[in-house]
């Protein structure tokens, strides 16, 4: 492990540098694309495990939804801890929050190793998608 | 790469708590496992038996005509395997080894991975290890090859940019979306696997996490690939050969 964190530590001071705009802080104020999401279109992309994957690790108020991770906290709630520019920051690149942490960085694309060809060079979520999500985790007060 | 064997990392899960992933299945997959008129796995090792049997290549030769019964010459073997090989010089795993003999004792064309044929004699060639504690020895030629494994290990990649050991040492028995995390130990391979609905070598399980992760899976045979099994053998040592495996 002592490996992965040096590691992760090194990558993501560049990462930091080219991620929207954002400053190393915790949080990204600005949206993405100067527009704001769509909590519907969020709320469809959280629970969509090939797109998402949200809910490979995370539990959350989708009483719709089969077989929900538990390797990550639920995410009821989480727009009532965090404000929308934490949030935005957190699916951003939440290894800049935690260099340890096993979520994946949702709008990186640099410093990865060994990515498959159709991925290579994509972020996982595009900036829209992004907005969208947040627009939904802002949504989840209680 | 200073040696690592031995060397404790934080993650890595104490040998007394180190689990086979059929502990962690159903009662009913269990079962299936245990009882051999119901292991879909058992189909494979028949048709392997009959393949040891049978003549093949330039060389007219059998398996059995050089190794004679399996069931005393393949005792124990697939517990030790990937083996180093002294004329490649590196580490070769047990389908690789079959395919050697194949090609250079019988005069017969490599098998394809993950055909039916090279499966069953796997499977059959393993089954013979049934119960045997896995045993890798560790020596200055294998070393490197180990050291290799392991830093893939604990390597993050992919576009997720998760490590085999953030799931399977930090996370084991938690459950990914429907899935509980093994601890991956390749104790049962080649495996019978209810979601594929057939057999499959630790390595098509080995391309199936790299894919999950968004990695560039190793090809099949692959130097990488072998590496990484010896590494999950030795991490096993001590456990038991479960072969044919049944898992979710
Ligand atoms: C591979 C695992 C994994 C995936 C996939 C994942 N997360 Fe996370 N997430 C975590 C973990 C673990 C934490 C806890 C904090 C940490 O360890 O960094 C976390 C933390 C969070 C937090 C802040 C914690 C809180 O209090 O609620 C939010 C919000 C969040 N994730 C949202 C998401 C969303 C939305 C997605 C999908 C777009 C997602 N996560 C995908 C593992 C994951
Ligand atoms: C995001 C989590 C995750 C990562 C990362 C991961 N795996 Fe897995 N692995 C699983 C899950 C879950 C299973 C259980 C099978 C299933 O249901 O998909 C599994 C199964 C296995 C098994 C089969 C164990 C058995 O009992 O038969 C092996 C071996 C294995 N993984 C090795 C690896 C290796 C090596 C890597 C890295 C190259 C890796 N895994 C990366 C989640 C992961």
């Amino acid at each position: 492990m002592r490996f992965a964190v040096a590691f992760v530590a090194a990558c993501c001071a560049a990462g930091a540098a080219s991620g929207g705009g954002a400053n190393a802080q915790d949080s990204i104020p600005a949206s993405l694309t100067g527009a704001k999401g769509d909590p519907a279109r969020g709320r469809a992309i959280v629970t969509n495990r090939q797109l998402g994957l949200c809910l490979l690790c995370h539990s959350g108020p989708f009483p719709e939804e089969r077989f929900q991770g538990n390797l990550a906290p639920d995410l009821a709630g989480a727009g009532k801890r965090w404000s929308e520019g934490q949030l935005r920051l957190r699916i951003v690149d939440s290894s800049r929050v935690n260099p340890a942490t096993i979520m994946p960085s949702y709008h990186r694309t640099d410093g990865f190793t060994r990515v498959a060809p159709a991925w290579r060079g994509k972020p996982v979520l595009t900036a829209d998608q992004i907005e969208d999500v947040v627009a939904f985790l802002t949504t989840l007060r209680d | 790469m200073v040696a690592l064997a031995g060397a404790s990392f934080a993650g890595e899960i104490p040998q007394a708590e180190r689990r086979s992933g059929y502990e962690l299945m159903s009662r009913e997959t269990r079962a299936m496992q245990d009882d051999d008129t119901a292991n879909p796995g058992m189909l494979a090792v028949l048709e392997g038996s009959a393949l040891w049997a049978r003549k093949t290549g330039a060389g007219g030769r059998a398996c059995a005509d050089c190794h004679g019964d399996a069931r005393a010459s393949m005792k124990g073997v697939a517990a030790r395997y990937p083996a180093y090989d002294a004329t490649l010089k590196r580490p070769v795993n047990l389908e690789q080894r079959i395919n050697l003999c194949r090609t250079e004792r019988q005069q017969s064309p490599a098998l394809a991975y993950e055909s039916r044929e090279l499966l069953a004699l796997t499977a059959y060639v393993a089954r013979q290890a049934r119960g045997v504690p896995i045993d890798i020895p560790v020596d200055a030629r294998t070393q490197p090859f180990l050291d290799r494994g392991r830093a893939a290990f604990y390597r993050r990649q992919g576009q997720l940019n998760l490590a085999c050991s953030q799931c399977h040492d930090d996370n084991w028995g938690r459950r990914l979306a429907g899935n509980t995390i093994p601890q991956a130990h390749p104790t049962g391979y080649p495996v019978y696997r209810l979601e594929w609905q057939s057999l499959g070598s630790l390595q098509r399980r080995l391309r199936n996490c790299l894919v999950g992760i968004r990695a560039e899976p190793y090809e099949y045979g692959a130097p990488e690939m072998v590496e990484l099994e010896l590494f999950l053998m030795w991490r096993a040592r001590g456990m038991a050969i479960e072969t044919p495996g049944v898992r979710p």
